[in-house]
């Protein structure tokens, strides 16, 4: 049996924004990809960098990173905040030769439910493409130096 | 430089400051950070072209802040840390003169005013060696970039000389430290090398004035400075600010324009 690569793939999400859209995508009957594990936060100014390195040294294949529409955070200004972080954090990874493509960055709001089901499943497809995360992994199951 | 003793002297000697920080000669023409409390003490005071050392970290130190007034001996990039230790508030403005080359002596600046007016006629602080290997990385591939770092971080003995040299880093308690919870493994480890020096880099985003000091302490060699240049580059090309250059600076990463431009969020 020829069995299909099904990528891990870790989701960061508002409590206000997408986590409500990852909802309606839900109630709104709209089948997508199982394989994203979604990890509820109060803002998208509260996903520190290092959420996203420890998801890959955990396993994840693919991350995204998902919040409010720029002027609709909650808190006001958080999802401002968190863009400008993922503007260095982007350009940083690049720089250490972490894949980037893996992470997908993306804003969706509590009534675009059909918005999240597209993007999980573009990301699914896309890092089943790409196939595991085996430079990361590799590393975490490294001994010590 | 004959003046510098002299000079030193008297700022002691009138009660201006009470510790002067500056270089006296080492082993093999070396120069090692002095600690002058004494007019005698600042007999052997030196500053020449091996002065390279920032010695910018010394200021928040609380041991050398116990001694009262400092004054210290500066180069483009020590007067750049100082100025940012005045925008973040780590020293007060006026509580530390900045000692700089004029000619044959030395300048005395006493406000952030005075430094940031000396700093806007100097050129840019990154070596011309080390623009070209940030050049060089840049042009890399991916996989090639991985492959560069994972063999120098290997090399990495976790011994945090590139933290505590540098004069930005001055948090009480870092997150290197914190074990509630454990965001980085303790041992060098290939995980926890990343993350230290992406933690690092990301801590010094926008505030990194490019000494280069992390580099020059590391112990086996990493050219970890590189990482803090790039990320400094990345806040100065993507926000237009620049840390070191302005006593009123807002820190990159907490501030925002509500029009700051990306291309990647969808």
């Amino acid at each position: 049996m020829n069995e299909r690569f099904e990528p891990k793939i870790t989701a960061f999400v508002c409590n206000w924004c997408t986590y409500a859209g990852a909802d309606l995508t839900g109630t709104s009957r709209i089948k997508y990809a199982s394989n994203v594990r979604i990890i509820r936060v109060p803002c998208t100014g509260r996903i520190d960098f290092m959420l996203i390195l420890k998801a890959f040294e955990r396993g994840s294949d693919g991350v995204i990173v998902s919040g409010c529409h720029p002027n609709d955070c909650h808190y006001t200004s958080g999802n401002y905040h968190a863009r400008r972080r993922w503007m260095v954090f982007k350009e940083q990874l690049e720089f250490m030769g972490v894949d980037t493509d893996r992470i997908t960055f993306s804003w969706v709001s509590a009534a675009e439910g059909a918005k999240w089901a597209e993007l999980v499943n573009d990301v699914t497809a896309k890092i089943r493409a790409l196939g595991p995360h085996e430079a990361f992994h590799a590393l975490a199951g490294q001994g010590i130096n | 430089m004959a003046d510098l003793v002299s000079q030193a002297k008297e700022l002691l000697d009138s009660g201006a400051v009470q510790v002067i920080i500056g270089y006296a000669a080492g082993t093999n023409g070396t120069r090692r950070p002095h600690v002058a409390r004494s007019a005698a003490q600042a007999a052997c005071l030196v500053f020449d072209e091996g002065c390279v050392q920032n010695l910018a970290s010394y200021l928040v130190k609380p041991e050398v802040k116990r001694f009262g007034k400092a004054a210290i001996l500066a180069r483009t990039a020590t007067a750049r840390a100082a100025l940012q230790l005045m925008a973040e508030r780590q020293i007060a403005d006026g509580s530390v003169r900045i000692l700089v080359e004029a000619g044959d002596s030395v300048a005395v600046l006493d406000s952030a005013e005075a430094l940031e007016a000396h700093l806007a006629l100097q050129a840019e602080g990154i070596s011309a060696k080390d623009r070209e290997l940030l050049e060089r990385l840049r042009a890399m591939t991916h996989a090639e970039r991985w492959a560069f770092w994972q063999k120098e971080l290997a090399r990495c003995v976790k011994c945090y000389a590139c933290r505590n040299s540098c004069p930005m880093c001055y948090c009480e308690r870092c997150t290197m430290d914190c074990n509630r919870p454990q965001w980085v493994p303790v041992p060098s480890h290939a995980v926890g090398n990343l993350e230290y020096h992406t933690v690092r880099a990301m801590h010094l985003a926008g505030r990194c004035v490019e000494c280069g000091e992390c580099g020059r302490a590391c112990p086996v060699g990493i050219p970890v400075h590189l990482m803090t240049f790039h990320a400094e580059d990345s806040v100065r090309r993507q926000f237009g600010s620049e840390a070191g250059r302005t006593a009123k600076l807002d820190y990159a990463l907490s501030t925002f324009k509500p029009d700051d431009k990306e291309t990647f969020i969808r």
